[in-house]
Order: C-alpha cells, then sequence, then structure tokens
C-alpha cells in the first residue's frame, strides 16, 4: 500500500474510535474471494489491480475511460471518517480515502434521461476463486446501483485508500463505492464500470434474495431483515468476548444529512 | 463388561483398543476449553463473541452427526463404537448448551425482550431453540436408571427423537448464513444421508424377512 495525502473533511465522524487497521483490513465480506470473514485478507492477494481502469458511460455526454492513477492524481483526496454498518449486525469506524463520487459524475456530463448510477466489480475468475466456484453464492460480476441523487449526495465518496494509504486488496483495491448511511453491501469493491441508465439497475444481493435485500438497503433499525433484528449491531474490537450491543440509528446516523432524500417514501416498502 | 465387549470385537474381526470413557468426555472438552481459553485471551479474531457462538454450535453438530454414524459404523463395517454412543450423545448436548448460553448471555446480553423477539420472529432461532428443546429429554435419559426405568423399547423409541434433532440443527444452520454457502449445505448433506441410510434400511428390513426368520 503506498501512502495518499489526503485533507480532513468536516463530513468525518469525529466522535468514534477507530476501529483498527489490522480488524478491517482482516475481518469483511468479499465472496469473489471467500464466505468466510477471514476470507479476503487471506486470497485477495491473487487479483491484480494494476494497471486499473474504470470505464464510465451510458447515458452522459462525455463517455470515459479513467485510469485509476489519474483519477487519484486529478481529484482532491479527502479523509472520510464513516461508520460502516454491515447488514449482518456488525459496524466499524473507517476512515477512507476518496473523493466525492459527485465529481467524477459531473466530469462525464449527465444528460437529463440519467436517473440511476449502475456499478459493476470486476470479473476476473482466475484471480478471484469465489467466480470459480460451481455453486457461486452470488451472480457474477456484482453489481450495484443508487439512484442519481443518492450518486450525488456529498457523503457519497469513491475511497481509493483508508488509513492513509491505498486500498488492501482484500478492502476492494483500488477504487470502491462507500455509502454511510446504507448497509455495507452497497459499497461496490474494485469497480470497473459505472454507467448512467434510466431505469433501476439490478442489485447482486437482491438478485439473490429480494426479499431480504432491497435497492435501498438504508440502515434501518426499525426495519428488520426477515432473519435477524436490525435494532443493535456490534461494534468490532469494542469489548471482545463481552461485545455490547449498541443501538442502530436510522440511517445509520447520517439521517440529518440524507434523510430528505426520501421524504415521502414508505421505507417498509422500499427496503 | 469391558472383556465381554472385546471379546464380541474380536469376533466381528475388529479388536478396537478400548479407552475409558472419561477420555472421550476429556478429549471431547478440548474445543470448548480452547475456545473459551482463546476466546479471554483475545485471540478468536475480530468478532471473537460471534466466533464462539458459531464454533461451539457447529461442535454440537459434529458430535450429533458423530452419535448418528455409531450405528452405520456397526451395521456397514462391524465396527464396533457402542459403548462410546452415550458419551458423544452428551457432549452433543453440552455443546448445544453452551452454543445457547453464549447467545443468550454474550450475544444478546440477557436482553429478554430482545430474545422472545428472536424466538418468534426469526425461524431459525425458532428452529434452533426447538433442537434444544428435542435435546433435553435426550440427555437427561442418557443413564442406566432411566433405560430402565423406561424398558429398553419405549427408551429407545425416546431417542428417536434425535432424528430430529439433527434435521433441526442441520435446518438451523443453513438458515442463519447468507445465500448458499457450501459449509452448511456439506452438514446438511451428511445430515441427509446418515437419516436417508436409516430409512433405506429399516423399508428394506420391512420388505425382505429377516435371515433368522427364513
Amino acid at each position: 500500500a503506498a501512502p495518499l495525502s489526503a485533507a480532513k473533511s468536516p463530513l468525518s465522524a469525529t466522535d468514534e474510535k477507530l476501529t483498527s487497521l489490522e480488524d478491517v483490513t482482516h475481518y469483511n465480506n468479499y465472496y469473489e474471494f471467500g464466505v468466510d470473514k477471514t476470507a479476503p485478507a487471506a486470497h485477495a492477494h491473487t487479483l491484480k489491480t494494476s494497471p486499473w481502469t474504470v470505464k464510465v458511460d451510458g447515458l452522459v455526454a462525455k463517455p470515459a475511460e479513467y485510469a485509476v492513477e489519474d483519477l487519484i492524481k486529478n481529484s482532491a483526496l479527502e479523509e472520510r471518517i464513516y461508520r460502516m454498518r454491515c447488514v449482518e449486525g456488525w459496524s466499524m469506524v473507517i476512515p477512507w480515502v476518496g473523493f466525492p463520487l459527485a465529481d467524477l459524475i459531473k466530469r462525464v456530463e449527465p444528460q437529463g434521461s440519467a436517473k440511476y448510477v449502475a456499478f459493476e466489480t470486476v470479473y476476473r475468475p482466475p484471480e478471484m476463486p469465489g467466480q470459480q466456484s460451481a455453486f457461486p453464492v452470488l451472480e457474477w460480476p456484482y453489481v450495484e446501483g443508487l439512484r442519481l441523487d443518492e450518486a450525488m449526495h456529498p457523503l457519497t465518496i469513491l475511497a481509493v485508500g483508508l488509513y492513509g494509504e491505498t486500498l488492501p486488496n482484500q478492502n476492494g483495491a483500488p477504487i470502491r463505492l462507500v455509502v454511510p448511511w446504507k448497509y455495507g453491501f452497497k459499497g461496490i469493491k474494485s469497480i470497473t464500470r459505472i454507467s448512467f441508465v434510466e431505469k433501476q439497475p439490478a442489485t447482486s444481493w437482491n438478485l439473490q434474495a429480494p426479499d431480504e435485500y432491497g435497492f435501498y438497503a438504508n440502515v434501518n433499525p426499525d426495519v428488520d431483515h426477515p432473519r435477524w433484528s436490525q435494532k443493535t449491531e456490534r461494534r468490532i474490537g469494542e469489548g471482545g468476548l463481552f461485545v455490547k450491543r449498541r443501538p442502530t440509528l436510522p440511517f445509520n446516523g447520517y439521517g440529518e444529512q440524507v434523510a430528505q432524500l426520501y421524504s415521502g417514501m414508505d421505507l417498509r416498502k422500499f427496503y | 463388561m469391558a472383556g465381554q465387549a472385546s471379546a464380541q470385537g474380536a469376533k466381528r474381526g475388529f479388536a478396537l483398543p478400548q479407552v475409558p470413557k472419561i477420555a472421550i468426555y476429556i478429549v471431547g472438552f478440548i474445543p470448548a476449553v480452547l475456545l473459551f481459553y482463546l476466546g479471554v485471551t483475545n485471540q478468536l479474531g475480530a468478532d471473537p463473541m460471534r466466533y464462539l457462538e458459531q464454533a461451539l454450535g457447529l461442535w454440537a453438530l459434529r458430535f450429533l452427526i458423530a452419535t448418528l454414524t455409531i450405528s452405520p459404523l456397526r451395521q456397514i463395517f462391524n465396527i464396533n463404537l457402542l459403548r462410546y454412543r452415550r458419551a458423544i450423545g452428551l457432549l452433543t448436548f453440552y455443546y448445544a448448551a453452551l452454543h445457547l448460553l453464549t447467545y443468550l448471555v454474550l450475544d444478546q446480553g440477557l436482553d429478554f425482550e430482545a430474545i422472545w423477539a428472536d424466538i418468534v420472529k426469526r425461524p431459525y432461532i425458532t428452529v434452533g431453540m426447538a433442537t434444544f428443546l428435542v435435546l433435553v429429554p435426550l440427555a437427561v435419559t442418557s443413564n442406566n436408571v432411566s433405560i430402565r426405568r423406561l424398558g429398553g423399547q419405549a427408551w429407545a423409541r425416546l431417542h428417536r427423537l434425535v432424528y430430529f434433532a439433527a434435521i433441526g440443527a442441520a435446518v438451523h444452520f443453513l438458515m442463519v448464513v447468507k445465500s448458499w454457502p457450501p459449509e452448511p449445505m456439506v452438514y446438511a448433506a451428511i445430515v441427509t444421508s446418515l437419516l436417508g441410510y436409516r430409512l433405506v434400511r429399516s423399508l428394506i428390513r420391512k420388505i425382505v424377512p429377516k435371515r433368522r426368520a427364513a
């Protein structure tokens, strides 16, 4: 991992204790490398992240293909300390380094008909053992999506690093999405394509189990996962074996900034 | 007794070395002791409570499967481990109890409102609790006094509940994970084949008269 220089951001959560680098990099989901939480750290080294290009296409005036190093060079990188709430009921506080997705969106000039943004992870079975499986856990490649206004929101970033250095492979190198008010699985990793589309795009977990994972996937303690409660969460690295559950906050505590995006919407229906 | 059992073993062609039953318990509790030690010393990874909870449940399922392999081993391979079955069965119960305790105390912090909501609202918790309840009468009657008091046939009938416990445990594991990862499917397949073997065997015995009778 190479060092990145990044400016502090007023959008960072400052009153929270950071989850250790060790835990952030050795406990996460990245099913392309296996289903265990420790599998990404163990197997992600096989992914070649350089050279890497991100294709931006669809309903935009200026479709483009960006080399990741150019994106890094030409963006004002910021440190964004965000809470991360996994749909499984655990959470972390992670100092990401990245830039607002809105910066990239403005560069490519979306057309009026563009209502949604679709994202795609790289598809490389030889480098991603989970994609070789005869019984895939998900349909590959992993796809995600946001509404255009969600994508434009200042909290939404493309992360290229954490803890002041470029992203480790297991955390989604070289470039990934971070949307702190949504469950972690919305944060698609190792992005190769960003498309602007008119209709709501398909998303991987929604395809796998539509009654359990919605398109929006906003953190919401009042809407339980059908198989477990979302009212509380365990903060990783806090208390060890005797971890205390803490209440989960609506929109993961970012309600003041984002709740207006969903005014008038029934969040039980659009979960 | 021991001499008798080993003589029988010799007759069947497998003179297995006999170990005292207490050894089964000692070896059987090694994973639990190790897990608690690693947990208390913070060596179970980033989410130690969840690791402990899952590992104890998995060991319960493993011992349950081991219990169910005793009969087929004897019937198919003439390997007689009957004298250890009670110990292995009880280990299943102890691990299930530890798994449940971890859930109640460490995971939910004895928040009975949340626990009750889980039991009535989450099918996988409902199934897990029911499976544990099924194991209770089996553990309570896993002693010679109970066999004598109930009578061999009634006791055996009661202990057929273990088949429901096996189905419950396998389903509980399948329901707790996201998507369909391989590990719970492998365990479900093992349970299915152990129960399927019994079903097929009992069907065959119904259709084909016993050799002794002929």
